[in-house]
């Protein structure tokens, strides 16, 4: 057992990095803080990796996988955090992808995981529902089979990014007599199919990330649902796994340490000195850095295990309470650290010409946005509420 | 001791609450907030019930109330998401008049203040100043019998609407010195002050200020040359006191508004409301919010007493009361789960107003030094 990279790590790593610089797009940089990516931003380094093979790490390598060990996968986000990517979005790669892989028909695997991988289709989630939160089982969605197609109507919410999907993957209720989880079934549904529309919804922070979807006589063909009818909760548990695994965000976490430090220089503290002389500020920096390097043992232990043969098991709750609460220490940090200037509201001020508007620090603009958006990530995925309940349950037997 | 309002205290929180609910409701603020001069009407309203000049002596056109009753107001004020500038006009404004002010300056002044005719901003933070009230830039040249202010000032909370800019400037000494720092009243529309106006996170509009070259008369300055740091000291803890009841009102509000939606949000078959372990987070919002009641009036009391003493109680309960804020609102999202992070519910716009408060004229941070220096002080 060691730490250290060997060299063939490192020859790889220093392989990625000399990838992402040649090929990363230079106008992506750093744009996300400035204003709202589109569709095509989203989408743009995915298909860049698509092409290189790169854009599915973690699949197996007949569906285009890399075949790369725990450890280079771990290189490969650190490099892509270190350079601040925009990653793959994970509804298409980490969550509907393995669903596909895993439990769909060849046939349904050649039509699908192609477009996932190559980032040519934006995927979105139609899980939870206005009264189906934290009880996902209680979906109502309902779809109706009428010779080769379901009938499909009800509403989905909190669809992120949705408003820019091809394709999504639904829960639907496809039996009401027995227990709520045994009449569930997994459906994969095109957004441009009559009777789907999208509404987005406005956040705290002011921006529109989410969405409500209504479907309407949505007509689903059968050959799009994945797995057995009233089967879909087996597809669903192992998509939410698979989801949390990816929500620790460490390497982004780190990533953002480092920026939390470089405003810390910049920031004066009341005396004239710098915020990162300051003794309360550092002990705080100091504390999460610990917690942070805690979570990325555990979550390098963690993918060790899976890597050996078993998929995420209900430890990945683990990493998803600790890995949010830490993202959301770093956003309160970081409003912190910016003061007075926190409180600005440049969302709907022009970004460029005679007009734009640069009050106080770059670094700023953002801080108290992103602070109030981060709730978020404590709530979705299931909330940290229900991954305590899950690893009470299937770690501890309680 | 007594923890009693009087009646007259106890009528001025039901007329706010009474306009607040057929005035101020969320949609109405919300119309308010997005037109140019919507708070015009209500500035009118603040005037008409008499809560601009609750707080001012009655020989200026005051009623001659105390800082017991500015937190009544403020806590009002907080439940309903008030965002007209309130504090820095009837508290800040207005007590700099009071504690400094000529006799000629306060007949003209709180006078207009009391009938609703003058808003004032506070143009005190600097863009490297964080919240060190000493570290004043701006300078104020003598020239003759006025002075000459070159500056910036940033984030000031209400110049949008301002007829009246209060400034700290520098009439000597070096950046950090308190000695030298004077405070001065002049109206915004003079030559040589531009704004830049800007919405903030949480609804309330401030404006990054700029003099050039602006020509002052010896007639605006407040209170003595050099020697105005008590002063300063003395109204931002007027005002971090009201701003503490606005807290206080906004944190009761999450508490409640949590509780309703526990008792009606239905999961796993029952009210959310009876699982323990929100039972618990909402006991704990609970004690946080008494404690801040508790801590809010506690400074408000002690607004009068020697220096010292004043200034460890006020910075005792912005430490406390920012860690409570900070923690309801982030208890009071969580709970209210995907709804929380919304902008169509309120709680998240409670959430943001008391984040956005603890930045304000210095966070928690910022008053456990403080409160640390005074303790090591006093020892």
């Amino acid at each position: 057992m060691n730490l250290e990279f060997s060299s063939e790590e490192i020859a790889f790593r220093n392989e990625v990095r000399a990838f992402i610089e040649a090929n990363y797009p230079a106008h992506l940089k750093g744009k996300g803080l400035r204003e709202d990516l589109s569709k095509e931003d989203f989408l743009a380094w995915h298909k860049i990796l698509g092409k290189k093979g790169w854009s599915a790490p973690a699949w197996p390598t007949e569906y285009g996988g890399t075949g790369w060990t725990a450890t280079q996968r771990y290189i490969w986000l650190e490099e892509n955090a270190r350079a601040e990517t925009v990653p793959p979005l994970p509804f298409g790669v980490s969550m509907v992808g393995p669903v596909i892989y895993t439990f769909g028909t060849p046939e349904q695997k050649q039509r699908f995981l192609p477009g996932i991988r190559l980032g040519e289709v934006w995927w979105a989630q139609g899980y939870s529902e206005p009264g189906a939160g934290s009880d996902l089982a209680s979906l109502k969605t309902k779809a109706v089979r009428e010779g080769d197609h379901y009938i499909v109507n009800g509403q989905k919410t909190w669809t992120t990014l949705g408003q820019y999907a091809d394709w999504g993957f639904f829960l639907v209720r496809t039996d009401s007599s027995g227990k709520p989880q045994e009449g569930i079934s997994f459906l994969l549904i095109d957004m441009k199919s009559p009777g789907v529309s999208v509404r987005p919804i406005k956040l705290l922070d002011g921006g529109y990330e989410v969405n409500d979807v209504f479907l309407d006589n949505v007509k689903v063909p059968v050959d799009q649902r994945i797995y057995e009818e009233n089967k879909g909760w087996t597809c669903a548990k192992f998509l939410l796994a698979h989801e949390r695994a990816g929500i620790a965000g460490v390497a982004r976490s780190k990533r953002n340490v480092e920026k939390l430090k470089s405003i810390a220089k910049s920031e004066l503290g009341g005396d004239g000195k710098p915020l990162s002389e300051d003794e309360d500020f550092r002990r705080k920096l100091a504390e999460l850095e610990i917690d942070l390097s805690a979570l990325e043992m555990t979550e390098l232990r963690v993918l060790a295990r899976e890597h050996a043969g078993k998929g995420p098991g209900p430890e990945s709750s683990l990493l998803k309470v600790k890995g949010t609460e830490i993202q959301q220490r770093l956003t309160e940090l970081t409003l912190e650290a910016v003061g007075n200037y926190a409180q600005p509201y440049f969302r709907d001020f022009p970004k460029d010409g005679a007009n734009a508007f640069p009050i106080g620090p770059d670094y700023a603009h953002h801080a108290a946005p992103i602070y109030f958006n981060w709730r978020k990530a404590s709530i979705y995925g299931g909330s940290n509420e229900i991954q305590r309940n899950i690893i009470a349950k299937m770690v501890l037997g309680l | 001791m007594n923890f009693d309002y009087t009646d007259e205290q106890n009528m001025l929180r039901d007329s706010i609450a009474k306009w607040a609910a057929a005035e101020y409701d969320f949609d109405k603020r919300r119309a308010a907030l997005a037109a140019e001069d919507g708070w015009k009407k209500n500035w009118a309203t603040f005037a008409e019930l008499g809560l601009l000049a609750a707080p001012l002596p009655e020989e200026y056109g005051g009623l001659g109330g105390s800082a017991i009753d500015v937190s009544v107001v403020m806590e009002e004020f907080g439940k309903a998401l008030v965002v007209e500038p309130y504090v820095s006009t009837a508290v800040i404004g207005a007590n700099a008049l009071k504690y400094a002010g000529s006799t000629a300056q306060k007949g003209e002044r709180l006078n207009a203040i009391a009938a609703g005719d003058c808003i004032v901003a506070f143009a005190q933070a600097e863009p490297k100043s964080r919240w060190a009230l000493n570290d004043v830039s701006t300078s104020a040249k003598k020239d003759g019998a006025g002075y000459v202010l070159n500056g910036q000032k940033a984030v000031v909370i209400g110049a949008p609407q301002a007829c009246h800019l209060l400034v700290s400037a520098r009439t000597a000494g070096s950046q950090r010195e308190a000695k030298g720092v004077s405070l001065f009243l002049i109206p915004k529309n003079v030559k040589g002050v531009t704004t830049r106006d800007y919405p903030t996170m949480d609804g309330t509009r401030a404006a990054e200020v700029y003099f050039e070259n602006v020509a002052l008369g010896g007639e605006h300055m407040l209170g003595p040359a050099d020697a105005a740091m008590g002063v300063i000291e003395r109204i931002v803890d007027d005002a971090n006191a009201a701003y503490m009841s606005e807290a206080v009102g906004a944190m009761r509000m999450m508490c409640s508004l949590t509780q309703e939606y526990c008792k009606t949000r239905k999961q796993f078959g029952r009210a959310i409301g009876e699982f323990q372990v929100l039972q618990h987070r909402m006991v704990d919002m609970f004690m946080a919010a008494e404690e801040s009641a508790s801590m809010a009036l506690l400074a408000t009391l002690k607004l009068d007493a020697v220096d010292a003493e004043r200034a460890k109680a006020v910075s005792a309960a912005k430490v406390s009361i920012g860690k409570a804020s900070r923690f309801i609102g982030q208890a009071a999202v969580q709970t209210h789960g995907g709804m929380g992070v919304t902008d169509e519910m309120r709680v998240g716009h409670y959430f943001k107003r008391v984040t956005m408060l603890d930045s304000t004229l210095g966070n928690v941070d910022h008053h456990l030094k403080r409160y640390m220096a005074l303790s090591a002080k006093a020892a």
